[in-house]
């Protein structure tokens, strides 16, 4: 029989009842309030009283409510349909919602229990399989759904039946399995998955070296994310965070983006309602709505799901994983949830952290980002979660307990900074503090030269040594004067700016000079560090700022230009042209 | 809710701190309002028969034996078209000598909007104001602070704003106003004769500081009421936010909460946001805009209540004093409106984004040329011709006493643009140089 309670305390969201049977830490129960039913997780246990943290308002709670424990923990419903929806953070579906604001208590189904699907068989009778094995694959939305064994079946199983290609609902049978003892086991499209739980049905997980293409020079070029890699953004507010974001999941090469809008803004999501509808994957001509996934915990939404609604989204994409797909994972922002960790650790009475975060802090964002990364199958097909998150620092400061513990974890670093930022120098990635691990893996290394070029490397590491030359005598002209220094000096800067005006500067807002292809990246990265590399002879540090101006010009108006287009030939064309009036034979 | 006919009394008070007491009650729901001799107050812990009530105006004078009255809701509002050209307390009770006004009886701090049933902003709020509506474009839906110190004269410019945006109702929230300033809005808005459709909820100083914690819910429950029922376009004027936080912090405190960044209570970010997500626009055409002011001390932006609120809001505008021009300006560079690329180049001419972009990475080329000076390095031409292009451009358009519609303000900076640069330094793209450099 399922473990009863009884409301005894109520501070905010943290419920205090006291159970007549057995619960365990992260249970779910239900809390009867007049006549809605909240969802609360179990956090605390003392004796027979158990801390819960409610879900929503606990507005009109009386002592004496009655409380009904799930028997199980907060756990995501995983089959096909979940493409194109828009969940909330304990994944229910916000479209099926009646009315204009959020009811309490109103919990709605994730998947569509209607829709029939095209089934194609994988497995056939006598096939051993176990968890996360595929049985057969429907169509969604393009992408090749496969019908797994439910993954907490982790034994072996024998494959007794599967149904014939067909249309099916998710709840009807495609399969039935016996175990070692002879029982049989009906297996339908629908499994459950507790969201703390990493699913771990892969053979192996190598360290990840596939680039992926993301459009943003920035990003691509000077510090590239790869398949399976893990990234974060920390930025004060205005600095292009979101813009930035959104840009990565339109244009990123991934089989299916999902977004965890965690404790942002709501226009930021219904911006991403309204756009991706209309928007063209640049990658496969098709709607990027049909490969997206949206979870949204904005900010006025209750705060203890704000928690959940990162690990909801985590174990979605690593369901899709599980499937062979590519997957996309953005976190917008960390910090909020990390902040909802610290509103239950205070009403707790835990003994604070720096910050008053919790203690284990880095130990949560570490285990959340270990999630991630490129797996190999047991079937020997691949899937990756790439993982970005943004971090947004209390008063833009990079020395904070969030941002300091994502650092030790993520391989990417992606540092907006202020000073850019009110430069209009977007997108304001810091070149010169921002990283990426991958760069120096010896795996990346060897893809890169196979699919881009063997120097390719040793070209984006010049043009970071030359941007930080660049920033080092811009301080020296400060202090000295522009006279101050040598005519050499002026010509050095203005390569670097050469550098950040033409590859790390982009206008997210043109619709060609938002998204970079690999290609022409190449042919810009190649094109700056030619000019870079050429001597050049100049009068005075006039001369050189009048120059470099014009050429940056051209570039500019390349950037805005279809490539290879008539007129981005011409571009170049005078390019040329302007280049051999100052070039040192 | 329970009748009044058999409301329970009780007349035992075990504790009293500065803000709250406490008291043994039984069949008593969370965040119901209760009343201490009078005084409201409001469920903030239940622990088994022991409830804890936060008294809004403070324990002076609470006696132990004070008679206790559970009125079985949360605070609530009566919304209704009557409210409209009333000034209110806190509470929602008139403060301007006149009865009060009927109307279906909601709680306030009501449930959110679901995301999917809202519509993405796209009608521009004129203003007449370039530096905001050039470089800084408002939307109906959206959510902005100016970010100012208490001696620049925001509620000027915030009511400037409210009377020339074309809103069908403003809701004016005021925590800890001065009641100068509380005259000031109302002197303005009734000589503008907009009196009729302006709400109030005015908490001065001379009023108790926790009562300012119901002033944003009230106020934009007031607004929800005209937004969704009526579908009008509904300004949201909130003043100060700043010490609607201080009046958090002190409640966090009194309640033995472990304080966060600036002794700010750890819930801060989930607090504003709650007030400042209000804002929205619904499919229907309704719409809520909440244009608030949050002071700085000393001009500090990472301080915890002007950061948590820059998270939150869509941009924040700032004030400065031009020493040049001697004239207050909407500061260019940190000041920004995320929701502006919605409507410039969209329901204003095309040229707006670039221009705007231009005009400001000039105007940061005088400031380093400044610097220079400063310095005591001798100028470039460049530098002279950005530095005059500057002040001419500030005074012009940034200057809060300009009244432009936004295509003059974009003729202005094409003319200064031809006047000051060659098109290679305007850095535009070609096709608008074409067809807009004045020659």
């Amino acid at each position: 029989m399922a473990t009863k309670g009884i409301v005894k305390g109520i501070v905010s969201n943290l419920v205090t009842v006291e159970v007549d049977g057995p619960v365990s830490q992260n249970e779910i129960c239900y809390i009867s309030v007049g006549d809605v039913k909240l969802m609360a997780e179990v956090i605390k246990v003392i004796g027979t009283n158990a801390s819960v943290q409610v879900f929503e308002s606990t507005r009109g709670m009386k002592v004496g409510n009655k409380a009904e424990f799930a028997g199980h923990m907060l756990e995501v419903t995983l089959g096909p349909g979940m493409l194109s929806r828009n969940y909330d953070g304990l994944q229910n579906d916000l479209d099926k919602m009646e009315g204009t604001f959020l009811k309490r208590g109103d919990y709605t189904y994730a998947l569509n229990e209607e829709t029939k699907w095209q089934f194609t068989p994988l497995a056939k009778p006598g096939d051993t399989v176990t968890a996360g094995d595929w049985l057969g694959e429907v169509d969604e939305n393009n992408q090749p759904h496969k019908i797994m064994v439910p993954f907490v079946m982790e034994n072996n199983y024998t494959v007794k039946s599967v149904v014939d290609k067909g249309e099916y609902t998710i709840n009807d049978t495609i399969a039935v399995l016996t175990d070692t003892n002879g029982k049989e086991i009906s297996i339908n499209m629908i499994q459950k998955w507790p969201v703390k739980k990493a699913i771990t049905c892969y053979q192996a997980k190598p360290r990840p070296y596939k680039l992926l293409e993301t459009g943003v020079r920035t990003i691509d070029t000077v510090n590239p994310i790869v398949e399976g890699g893990t990234g974060f953004i920390p930025g004060p507010f205005g600095t292009g965070k979101t813009v930035l974001q959104h840009a990565i999941s339109k244009q990123a090469e991934a089989d299916i983006v999902i977004i965890a809008a965690c404790g942002e803004r709501a226009n930021e999501v219904v911006e991403i309602f309204a756009e991706f509808p209309h928007l063209i994957d640049p990658h496969t001509g098709r709607k990027l709505m049909e490969r997206t996934i949206i979870i949204a915990n904005t900010s006025n939404m209750p705060v203890a799901a704000r928690e959940a609604s990162v690990y909801t989204a985590m174990t979605i994409a690593e369901y899709y994983r599980s499937m062979g797909l590519k997957i996309l994972l953005m976190a917008d922002s960390t910090s909020r949830w990390a902040q909802a960790l610290r509103e239950m650790s205070n009403r707790l009475e835990e003994l604070p952290g720096p910050d008053a975060f919790p203690m284990d802090l880095s130990a949560i964002i570490a285990n959340f980002y270990a999630r991630a990364g490129y797996v190999e199958l047991k079937n020997g097909a691949s899937g990756s979660v790439t993982f970005i998150g943004t971090v947004s620092p209390a008063g833009g400061n990079l020395k904070e307990p969030v941002t300091e513990n994502t650092k030790k974890v993520a391989r990417c670093f992606y540092a907006l900074e202020q000073e850019r930022a009110d430069r209009k120098r977007y997108p304001a990635v810091n070149p010169i503090d921002s990283y990426s691990k991958y760069l120096e893996y010896p795996e990346f290394q060897e893809y890169i030269s196979n699919h881009i070029s063997p120097n390719w490397i040793e070209k984006v590491n010049e043009i970071k040594t030359r941007m930080l030359r660049g920033k080092e005598i811009a301080e020296q002209i400060n202090i000295l004067g522009d006279d101050g220094v040598p005519v050499e000096y002026h010509i050095t800067f203005w390569k670097s700016e050469l550098i950040d005006f033409v590859i790390l500067q982009q206008d997210a807002f043109d619709a060609i000079d938002a998204v970079t292809p690999l290609a022409r990246q190449e042919f810009m990265l190649n094109r700056v560090v030619n000019i870079c590399r050429t001597e050049f002879s100049f009068e005075n540090f006039l001369d050189v700022m009048n120059y470099f101006r014009r050429i940056i010009n051209i570039f500019k108006q390349m950037n805005y230009s279809e490539y290879e287009s008539d007129q981005f030939k011409s571009f170049d064309i005078e390019l040329d042209k302007l280049l051999k009036e100052r070039m040192v034979k | 809710m329970t009748t009044k006919a058999f409301q329970k009394i009780y007349t035992k008070i075990t504790q009293i701190t500065k803000a709250t007491c406490s008291l043994k009650a039984t069949g008593v729901g969370y965040d119901e309002l209760a009343s201490i001799d009078g005084k409201l107050a409001q469920v903030v812990k239940i622990i088994g028969d022991e409830v804890t009530l936060q008294v809004f105006s403070g324990t002076e004078g609470i006696r132990t034996n004070a008679e206790v009255v559970f009125m079985g809701k949360a605070p609530s509002l009566k919304v209704g078209d009557q409210l409209a050209g009333r000034f209110f307390n806190a509470y929602g009770n008139p403060i301007d000598g006149r009865p009060a006004p009927d109307g279906k009886e909601v709680e306030i701090g009501g449930p959110s909007v679901n995301p999917v049933r809202r519509k993405q902003p796209s009608e521009l709020i004129a203003t007449g104001i370039a530096g905001i509506d050039l470089n800084n474009t408002l939307v109906t839906g959206q959510k902005i602070p100016f970010f100012a110190d208490p001696d620049q004269p925001f509620n000027q410019v915030m009511a400037l704003v409210a009377l020339r945006a074309q809103s069908d109702k403003i809701v004016l929230g005021g925590m800890g106003m001065t009641n100068d300033d509380y005259l000031f809005f109302k002197n303005t808005f009734t000589n503008a004769g907009a009196l009729d459709r302006i709400v109030s909820f005015i908490n001065t100083t001379e009023n108790p500081s926790v009562e300012r914690v119901l002033i944003p819910d009230m106020a934009l429950t007031a607004a929800e009421f005209f937004a969704v029922e009526r579908n009008e376009k509904v300004l949201v004027l909130l003043t100060d936010m700043t010490n609607y936080a201080d009046a958090l912090s002190i409640v966090s405190n009194r309640m033995d909460q472990i304080p966060s960044k600036d002794s700010m209570p750890g819930s801060l970010y989930s607090d504003l946001a709650k007030i400042y997500e209000k804002a929205v626009q619904f499919p229907e055409g309704g719409s809520i805009t909440i244009i608030a002011v949050t002071t700085l001390s000393g001009g500090d932006i990472t301080h915890a209540v002007p950061d948590n609120t820059g998270y939150i809001t869509e941009g924040q505008l700032y004030l400065r004093r031009d020493s040049d021009i001697g004239k207050v300006i909407v500061d260019p560079f940190r000041s920004l409106s995320r929701l502006k690329q919605l409507v410039t180049g969209i329901k204003t001419r095309e040229d707006h984004p670039q221009v705007m972009n231009a005009a400001v990475r000039l105007y940061a080329d005088a400031a380093n040329a400044k610097t220079k000076m400063e310095n005591g390095f001798d100028l470039t031409d460049y530098d002279n011709r950005a530095l005059a292009f500057a002040k001419e451009y500030s005074d012009k358009l940034l200057a809060i006493d300009v009244n432009l519609n936004t295509t003059e303000m974009l003729d202005v900076t094409w003319a200064l643009f031809s006047t000051y640069f060659s098109p290679a330094e305007v850095n535009i793209k070609q096709s608008l140089v074409d067809q807009y450099w004045k020659k």
